[in-house]
């Protein structure tokens, strides 16, 4: 009668979680001692082994990082923890293993997006700037590790989108350049949908289906037309005339250029649709263009697609800045070898040999004029002017109920059940609660 | 929860009666050692669920981390905050989101509980047949029961993606997979699809125990087949069907993993009250979280007591009858 156990997904496995929480508050109610977020560098002391707890290693290449670091540190061996491959239960796990105060987690690898509120619930040791090189990272990502001026986290890997488009199609109807505005782009369409072999094909692709992915398109529209979601201040900033002109170029992309069922496709179903060339233009990860490059047959579009930076308005646009930082978790023992390794990982050696093994964008601005770098990974020039250029997604301590809201209101306006003003009126009025402080 | 509520009575009975029917006289000592050979199942029964609805309600009488201290850290500790939790549950944005959330979960139950129903004795009354191929026809009728509903959310999530085996069919361009009535209609078909065969095999355990000289006697009298099924068959296999049913309705009612992995989490149209819960516990919110999962607990319950007062599914009829049978003979 059971069905998969899943937390929630019984009143009694729903009540066992929370008697479990209950039962470890109180547990650790008492002892505040270690955990006051670590400010000092006296908290970064003690060697010996340590843990890595990162998502699922997809390409099998971290561990042999790690052992290169274990050859080196016999007395400082690390474990790497794999945890599920789905971003929401990696950050569940790492909750859970913070709330109960456990020093099982030593060096947490954290979505970009969950800085602020690992920083503000007091679950990571502060790195002080001073400890860690920070000169030769991109700009761009070292904010994302920052809470409040303060580094809590090491960027290891960055990530931004790009236009995709289809160089033979463009060349053929005449066009030489990747557009550079969103106008450029629909003229290019008009012009590429005339020709015989275009029969069918949809104008343009960004992911507006209700998740993550949503909120993703919508920072890169707004911030493309010059405006943001939540402000500087923290304060949500959708009232402004930018912010319209931004979700207004979604629904009219959706409406008018890009495919019926695009509400439906993810980021692995748009890329399906690009590779079966049925797409002129696409806003879409790095790690689309191995894969659509690859000869096999699996990709119709091999050798026949170029990038370009996102367009906008009035101009090149704004992407959205993705990636993971390294971070040492606020109950960890041992954290002086945390840093250290973490100093191993983010380095410039390891970042180039990780960047060949697994096409992961990297924080080191040099690897993206690396000369063989480059003839390997075409795309990596593009790749540092978008990441240069990107904006993060809102930074809020409570962004998971952020970015439901996001969401939320984003696909009523993309999907005409609500006008764009009244859509952005009612996000104002929903975040303004969530990032009062 | 209600299943395994049930079972204290039903294990307090059958041994207690079975001790006194041997002895006979002393009740007061075979009360006695009916309590001390329970007291072990009813301490266990005690702690892993007594003891989580007692701290799952104490939960939800509190909040944590509310605001901001000036460095920007979230201000530590429990705080009281009474009824607050359940009161905000239906206030403003959270009361359309709860509303919501109910109206779905009630619809889900309503709707795949009678396809079920249908779907199943119609499947139980097949494999009850006699011919060649039967066993094969039982085995691949149970396959679907006995995927995980995660997997099986998958499986329809492909039929259902707008290039997939559902539209292929139809001819049309539906979009199942995004938010919206089709949504509903999708998880409807997956859940039935799954769980049929449930009620089709409790139904079926209920039509082997009915005597074929029933059948002779009523084909003799001159019954035709309807008459035969609606006044012998559904009437002798009602208990196994009524519990079978109110299984399905338990079930169902927390239903969270088919909506989350066909159509995903934080979708209006197929949102539930544990996939709430799940959002607030995933959020932080614990006493929050707790709040919603007490209110499913209570809906399920009620939905419960509610279907065993009116239609009178006896589960634990046999036991209550033995005791009666007791009582009249210590009498």
């Amino acid at each position: 009668m059971r069905r998969t156990p899943r937390i929630g997904g019984a009143p009694l496995a729903g009540a066992l979680v929370c008697a479990g929480l209950a039962l470890s508050l109180t547990a650790c109610g008492g002892d505040d001692g270690g955990a006051k977020g670590g400010t000092s560098e006296a908290s970064l002391q003690g060697r010996g082994p340590i843990t890595f707890v990162t998502g699922k290693d997809r390409s099998g290449y971290l561990q042999k990082q790690v052992d290169g670091w274990n050859a080196e540190h016999p007395k400082e061996q690390v474990r790497i923890i794999e945890l599920p491959d789905e971003p929401n239960d990696q950050r569940q796990q790492m909750i859970q293993n913070a709330t109960t105060k456990s020093d099982a987690y030593s060096v947490l690898n954290l979505d970009v997006v969950w800085t602020a509120e690992f920083a503000a619930n007091r679950w990571l040791t502060e790195i002080p700037k001073s400890q860690v090189d920070l000169s030769k990272m991109l700009p761009a990502t070292i904010t994302t590790g920052q809470y409040r001026d303060r580094l809590y986290a090491v960027p290891s890997t960055s990530d931004a989108g790009m236009l995709y488009y289809r160089e033979d199609l463009l060349k053929k109807a005449g066009i030489s350049a990747p557009p550079k505005t969103y106008a450029e782009m629909w003229d290019a369409c008009a012009k590429v949908e005339k020709l015989p072999e275009a029969k069918g094909i949809d104008c343009f692709f960004t992911e507006v289906n209700k998740t993550e992915s949503l909120t993703i398109s919508a920072v890169e529209a707004i911030g493309s037309a010059g405006g943001s979601i939540i402000g500087a201040d923290g304060k949500p900033t959708l009232n402004t005339p930018q912010a319209e002109q931004g979700v207004e170029f979604l629904v009219k992309a959706k409406k008018e250029h890009m495919p019926k069922e695009a509400v439906t496709l993810d980021t692995e179903g748009g890329r399906r649709y690009f590779q079966s060339g049925k797409l002129v233009f696409q806003r879409q990860w790095p790690y689309q263009y191995a894969l659509a490059d690859q000869k096999d047959g699996s990709s119709k579009v091999a050798g026949k697609f170029a990038v370009a930076p996102l367009p906008g308005p009035n101009g090149p646009g704004v992407a959205n800045l993705g990636g993971h930082n390294l971070a040492i978790s606020a109950f960890a023992k041992n954290k002086a070898s945390s840093l250290d390794f973490i100093r191993y990982l983010t380095g410039e050696q390891s970042q180039r040999a990780n960047l060949l093994a697994t096409s992961q964008a990297p924080t080191v601005a040099a690897l993206y004029d690396d000369p063989e770098m480059v003839k390997k990974f075409p795309y990596l020039p593009v790749l540092k002017q978008a990441i240069a250029n990107a904006k993060p997604r809102p930074v809020a301590v409570k962004y998971g109920d952020v970015t439901a809201a996001i969401q939320g209101e984003m696909y009523d306006a993309v999907t005409g059940k609500k006008p764009v003003d009244q859509a952005l009126t009612d996000l104002q009025a929903k975040l303004q609660p969530l990032t009062a402080q | 929860m209600n299943t395994a509520a049930t079972e204290t009575p039903s294990a307090a009975g059958t041994p207690a009666a079975g001790a006194a029917r041997r002895r006979g006289r002393d009740v007061q000592g075979t009360r006695r050692l009916a309590a001390l050979l329970l007291s072990p199942t009813l301490l266990v029964l005690a702690l892993v669920i007594g003891y989580p609805v007692l701290a799952g309600f104490r939960e939800s009488l509190y909040a944590r981390g509310e605001g901001l201290d000036a460095q920007g850290f979230v201000v530590e500790g429990d705080r009281f905050v009474g009824l607050d939790n359940y009161t905000a549950i239906f206030q403003g944005d959270r009361a359309d989101a709860f509303w919501n959330a109910f109206s779905n979960t009630t619809f889900f139950t309503l709707t795949t509980v009678v396809l079920e129903t249908l779907i199943g004795v119609a499947m139980a009354l097949i494999m009850h047949q006699a011919f060649k191929g039967r066993a094969i026809v039982r085995a691949s009728i149970l396959v679907p029961w006995a995927i995980p509903t995660a997997i099986s959310g998958l499986l329809w999530r492909w039929i259902f993606q707008a290039d997939g085996a559902a539209n292929a069919l139809l001819r049309e361009q539906i979009l199942w997979t995004a938010d919206g009535f089709p949504a509903k209609a999708a998880v409807v078909i997956a859940e039935v699809w799954k769980t049929s065969p449930f009620i089709g095999l409790l139904v079926l355990a209920g039509l082997q125990m009915i005597p074929r000289d029933v059948y002779e006697a009523a084909r003799v009298d001159g019954a035709g087949p309807v008459q035969q099924f609606f006044r012998i068959t559904l009437p002798l296999v009602k208990p196994a069907l009524l519990v079978a049913v109110l299984f399905r309705m338990l079930d169902v009612l927390r239903m969270f993993d088919l909506p989350a992995v066909l159509i995903g989490v934080n979708q209006k149209s197929v949102e539930t009250l544990t996939m709430i819960a799940w959002f607030e516990a995933s959020n932080l919110r614990y006493g929050s979280a707790a709040a919603y999962a007490t209110i499913l607990f209570l809906y399920i319950a009620l939905i419960a007591y509610l279907f065993v007062k009116l239609l009178g599914a006896d589960i634990i009829g046999e036991a209550r009858r033995q005791t009666k049978r007791e009582r009249r003979k210590a009498a």
